[in-house]
């Protein structure tokens, strides 16, 4: 059962080491001068005046909760959806309230304006 | 995945059986890498050639392969990079700021040890397929996201900002398709999801799942942040966004791992709606043209990428056509449009398979 996961790891770890030999070459085939206008980040010829971790729009935040309430709801799709033509009506009916709550919580973000972003 | 018995049997003459396997199939897992990577780099071609043919220009045409005018163009493009300085901004976080490179590219290469080439030729026959890809195409957005917090620069961070906020919005409308793709195919594994579309071209999904075909396309150029949705590099306003700091490798490595998730959304929309390897032409005998034992009834890796070549065209021809999206109409169209869509077709979906219509019958 785990073993068929083998290919998966092994996967990963070349990647990882592909990825790092691609870096590698780069860093070691490249000439290597930095300067402090160099290292500066780049704003387009201006001097950074600020750190730039600065505060961000909290509807970034907004989004991501919701995308957090979303996401589950889709983890209990799943397995419903495999499954439905076993579980039938019970399971369509079952599905659709518990739906009709996700679509209130939907209605309710939309008419509270946290979906709107301008 | 491939019994090849020559190099099989060269290995087992130096090393015992039970290293054999593992070997093996990383010896084929890193074939299958360089060839992802080769069509990357030739799809960085394609995109420039075609795009510059939709807007009557030339496209790439001095560096010449085998007297072919740009088809070198991949090779030149990588030499050059592998020669440019690294840079490390000093303000940033050091560590971070090398890692986000690898965390972009990993998963998205690793993607594909669940994708099925052939019948039964896949890596990983994992019976949890979907959730995997599903985990590493969420595992991409770290690398975005930090790479723009690592930088410390006022365009990266804006740039991750947008591009995280982008990609969970549009990866629910995402799952949602999916989630009528498994009502169709009762399955997770993804070869079982092709299988259950067999039946040639009419009973793949796309013909009964179209909305759904269309919601999970758009949103795969969302999620790989491409033109039109590609405000998190939008290069007028914040320059290059998330990558504005890295140079060199480093920059090639978030390049190639953009690329190589387009390749796997059309692979993964071919695979869910398209009917991956399966023959469009299986059942259908065309007057007795076809038999059912001819070539181009059967199902192989041949169909997979012929089909593959119609998103991955699309990919290019969105960006060749649309102007770049606002951010509040990208994130519109993400909750007010695509979503409630998905969810009105998968209760459309629902009844249909109550009723046993199209494709549903037990």
């Amino acid at each position: 059962m785990l073993r068929e996961y083998l290919p998966i790891l092994i996967f990963l770890g070349l990647a990882s080491i592909l990825g790092l030999a691609l870096y590698t070459v780069g860093s070691l085939a490249g000439p290597s001068r930095p300067d402090a206008e160099k290292l500066s980040p780049y704003e387009c010829g201006f001097e950074a005046f600020e750190d730039s971790r600065m505060r961000f729009d909290v509807r970034y935040y907004l989004v991501a909760i919701i995308f957090i309430v979303f996401d589950l709801e889709i983890a209990f799709f799943f397995p419903w959806a495999v499954s439905l033509r076993e579980t039938g009506v019970f399971g369509l009916i079952t599905m659709l309230i518990f739906a009709l709550i996700l679509v209130v919580a939907l209605v309710y973000d939309y008419r509270k304006g946290a979906l709107e972003w301008d | 995945m491939w019994q090849w018995t020559p190099l099989r049997d060269v290995l087992s003459q130096w090393i015992t059986p039970y290293w054999a396997a593992p070997l093996l199939l990383a010896v084929q897992i890193f074939m299958v890498m360089i060839c992802l990577i080769l069509v990357m780099a030739f799809y960085t071609l394609a995109e420039r050639k075609i795009i510059g043919w939709i807007q009557a220009r030339r496209g790439p045409n001095r560096v010449n392969l085998f007297w072919i005018p740009g088809l070198g163009q991949p090779f030149a493009d990588v030499f050059k990079l592998i020669f440019k300085e690294i840079l490390i901004p000093a303000d940033s976080n050091q560590f971070l700021f090398r890692l986000a490179p690898f965390l972009a590219l990993v998963p998205a290469l690793a993607i594909w040890a669940v994708i099925p080439f052939a019948p039964e030729k896949v890596f990983a026959n994992i019976d949890a397929g979907l959730l995997y890809i599903l985990a590493m195409t969420s595992m991409g957005v770290y690398g975005i996201i930090l790479a723009g917090w690592a930088a410390n620069s006022k365009y990266a961070f804006l740039g991750a900002m947008r591009s995280a906020a982008q990609i969970v919005a549009y990866e629910i409308a995402m799952g949602f398709a999916l989630v009528g793709v498994l009502m169709a195919a009762r399955s997770l594994n993804i070869g079982d999801i092709i299988h259950a579309q067999s039946g040639g071209a009419l009973s793949w999904n796309w013909f009964w799942l179209f909305p759904l075909l269309v919601v999970y396309f758009i949103a795969g150029v969302a999620e790989t942040n491409r033109a039109p949705f590609d405000v998190a590099e939008g290069e007028s306003e914040i320059v290059a966004g998330f990558h504005v700091d890295y140079s060199g490798m480093a920059f090639a490595l978030f390049f190639i791992a953009e690329y190589v998730n387009m390749i796997t959304v059309s692979a993964l929309t071919v695979i869910f709606f398209f009917g991956g390897w399966l023959s469009p032409f299986q059942g259908y005998h065309l007057w007795g043209l076809l038999p059912d034992d001819a070539l181009l009834a059967q199902p192989g890796f041949f169909w997979f990428g012929l089909k593959m070549l119609g998103p991955m065209f699309s990919f290019l021809w969105l960006r060749a056509t649309f102007p770049r999206y606002r951010y509040d109409q990208i994130m519109r169209l993400g909750w007010k449009a695509l979503i409630p869509v998905t969810l009105v077709w998968l209760l459309v979906e629902g009844v249909m398979v109550y009723c046993q219509v199209g494709p549903w019958k037990t």
